[in-house]
């Protein structure tokens, strides 16, 4: 019973946290701190939290490099687009009724997570038979047909749909850069990816991760875990795209999800460290910022990165945060020096 | 141009841009079969000796010798880059660390070359001066013939050179087991910088080949022609040095035959644009057909 309370307070604590971040959005707003540039870089940070974190799943938690995350992302990005320009003109030629920018969006967002997933489970069957060097290989492949083959579709570039032209990027997309809309999804997509990891699905690819034959003997289908972790991933990542899609500037760029977009999202995992949500929240919005912040840094970013990255290999090869997660009403407890339950600091995931 | 003419000279094209993929897998595959990581900087390399020879081919002109001497400095260049990556970067990491962290590595100072390259030599593309002035034979340029024949030397030399010298043989016996080959007194530490240094010197050797060819250099021009040599050695079998050459030359075969008629085949739904997608393509196929590659051989894994 006491666990179970235990749990519903973090719950509510957690709430409270990402309402007043909410709230602290609300303010600015209000204050007139938002403006576009400050908000371009709000929702920079929110889809690069959610592709870090989405990648983290299949890198940090199933232990598998995979190279073309931003192949799902181009998915979900383009398909998002598309559905919200054909929406758009149905409901101009009168065949539909008419819907608020809100609802269009929404209903792009989804059909592009979607159309992500499905590539997922395309990516994640090979992986019924490879691991590590291989798969980081084959999904990088994946990452470049994808490029390659929407760069070719006459219908994703131009004006898109029938007005389309094959070869260029994709212009007129509908705008949505609502801060708290954006902000909501952001929040609801890493919720749902800590539950997953949380769960039964969670512990098993974590299993998996620590040795695949272990568990594969005690039980799990392995082949289901993996399959289902890529899925899902994807998945996210596609809503990531479709936030990136109308982030605003209106138009999607093919050569914009090469693979060195996918090394981008692997840099803030690897920093954040593999299997540390906290970690791939944290290293997302600071390299989202930090290049915007410091301009003169901006130039010798990726250089300085890559120096990173092998210092951190070397010295510390489990990334800033290893497997620590952060938990506000740990930190609440521990501030009013009240001891948490042993199980329920497990459940918050001290895995 | 009769069918059968166009044919014969897509396949002489595809030779030539197949012995270059050939040489770049030859790298790969050395360094693959020697540590078992995927180096991912070793298309950086081309980019490399690219630079060396766009540095000192007005040197070489400037003191009167031939423009294609450079590939000596160009050689050397790479050779020590390889030696460094693997001594300042991928040995620390093999020390320490997993699989996973030793591959990140390798992403990494590839990123790491390209954007070196680009802070000291800018993003625009440089262009080399000729390096070779060869007359066209039947339609086909002098420079494709002498590619393939410098493919030819090269891969029959390294052939040579494994199998007939002490070094050569060492190699094998490292990437056959590396404990093994201690015990029975290689230098393995020594073995796998030798490796480095010959697998990035053909590289350069690459390079030379890509600009009698194209004659430009840009910092991100190793990126994709490693992935496609990179192709090669895993459709060969990685690891296994025939195989890196046998899958080069099928790999620059194959795009220049799906580049020349894959649009008439499939009545203009496949276009010559999707070459890059058809090679990653064959990739993904052959890795879930036969992981091992053509001729590799079947290890069963152990628990």
């Amino acid at each position: 019973m006491r666990i179970r309370k235990d749990h519903t307070r973090s719950l509510i604590v957690s709430l409270a946290g990402v309402c007043l971040l909410g709230l602290i959005i609300f303010l600015a707003d209000t204050l007139g701190l938002m403006d576009s540039y400050i908000r371009g870089i709000f929702i920079q940070c929110c889809f690069a939290v959610i592709m870090a974190a989405s990648l983290n799943l299949v890198m940090g938690y199933l232990g598998q490099i995979a190279l073309g995350h931003a192949g799902f992302m181009a998915v979900g990005a383009y398909t998002s687009a598309l559905v919200t320009k054909a929406i758009g003109l149905a409901i101009k030629a009168g065949s539909m009724p008419a819907l608020s920018n809100v609802a269009q969006f929404f209903i792009g967002l989804l059909c592009g997570a979607i159309a992500a997933a499905l590539f997922g489970l395309l990516v994640g069957i090979p992986a019924l038979r490879l691991r590590g060097d291989y798969l980081a290989i084959i999904t990088l492949g994946f990452g470049e047909i994808i490029r390659v083959v929407i760069q070719n579709l006459p219908f994703a570039g131009g004006k898109g749909l029938a007005n389309g032209q094959a070869g260029q990027a994709l212009i007129g997309i509908m705008r949505m850069n609502d801060l708290y809309i954006i902000f909501a999804v952001t929040v609801v997509c890493v919720a749902i990816m800590i539950a997953f990891v949380r769960s039964k699905f969670g512990r098993a690819i974590i299993a998996i991760r620590e040795d695949d034959i272990a568990s594969s003997a005690a039980g799990l289908n392995t082949t289901h875990y993996k399959v289902l972790t890529f899925v899902f991933s994807a998945f996210f990542a596609g809503v990531a795209g479709a936030i990136y899609a109308h982030r605003g500037l209106g138009t999607l760029q093919y050569s914009d999800f090469t693979f060195l977009k996918s090394t981008d999202f692997v840099i803030m995992v690897v920093l954040g460290g593999m299997g540390s949500m906290t970690g791939s929240v944290v290293t997302a919005v600071l390299l989202s910022v930090l290049p915007e912040v410091l301009r003169a840094f901006a130039d010798y970013r990726m250089l300085l990165y890559s120096i990173i990255l092998v210092l951190m290999m070397i010295f510390r090869p489990t990334g800033l945060f290893g497997t620590y997660e952060f938990s506000l009403y740990r930190l609440l407890s521990r501030l009013f020096r009240k001891k948490p339950e042993t199980l329920s600091s497990a459940a918050k995931g001290d895995v | 141009m009769d069918g059968l003419t166009l044919f014969i000279q897509q396949i002489i094209n595809g030779l030539r841009v197949g012995s270059v993929y050939a040489l770049i897998a030859l790298g790969y595959t050395m360094v693959y079969g020697i540590i078992r990581l995927i180096n991912f900087a070793h298309g950086d390399f081309i980019m490399v000796g690219a630079y060396a020879l766009f540095f000192t081919v007005p040197l070489m002109i400037a003191a009167g010798m031939p423009a294609w001497m450079s590939i000596v400095f160009a050689v050397f260049v790479c050779a020590l880059t390889g030696i460094l990556v693997e001594k300042l970067a991928y040995s620390p990491v093999r020390a320490r660390g997993n699989n996973m962290s030793a591959l990140i590595t390798a992403i990494a100072m590839s990123l790491f070359l390209e954007n070196f390259a680009q802070t000291l030599f800018g993003a625009n593309p440089k262009q080399v001066g000729t390096l070779f002035n060869l007359p066209t034979i039947l339609g086909i340029s002098g420079n494709t013939f002498l590619t393939i024949l410098i493919g030819v030397v090269v891969m029959v030399s390294l052939s040579l050179f494994v199998k007939y010298t002490k070094n050569g043989q060492a190699m094998l016996a490292v990437s056959e087991d590396k404990e093994a080959s201690l015990l029975m007194g290689v230098n393995v530490n020594h073995t796998i910088t030798l490796t480095f240094a010959i697998g990035s010197g053909l590289a350069a050797v690459a390079s030379l080949m890509y600009i009698a060819q194209y004659n430009q250099v840009t910092n991100m021009m190793g990126s994709m022609l490693g992935l496609k040599a990179f192709v090669a050695a895993v459709l060969g079998g990685i690891g296994i040095i025939p195989g890196a050459m046998l899958g080069g030359l099928v790999i620059g075969i194959v795009e220049s035959l799906s580049k020349a008629y894959i649009s008439t085949i499939t009545g203009g739904v496949i276009t010559s644009a999707f070459s890059d997608a058809i090679v990653f393509s064959i990739l993904i196929i052959v890795l879930l057909v036969k992981p091992t590659g053509i001729l590799g051989k079947n290890t069963g894994e152990k628990v």
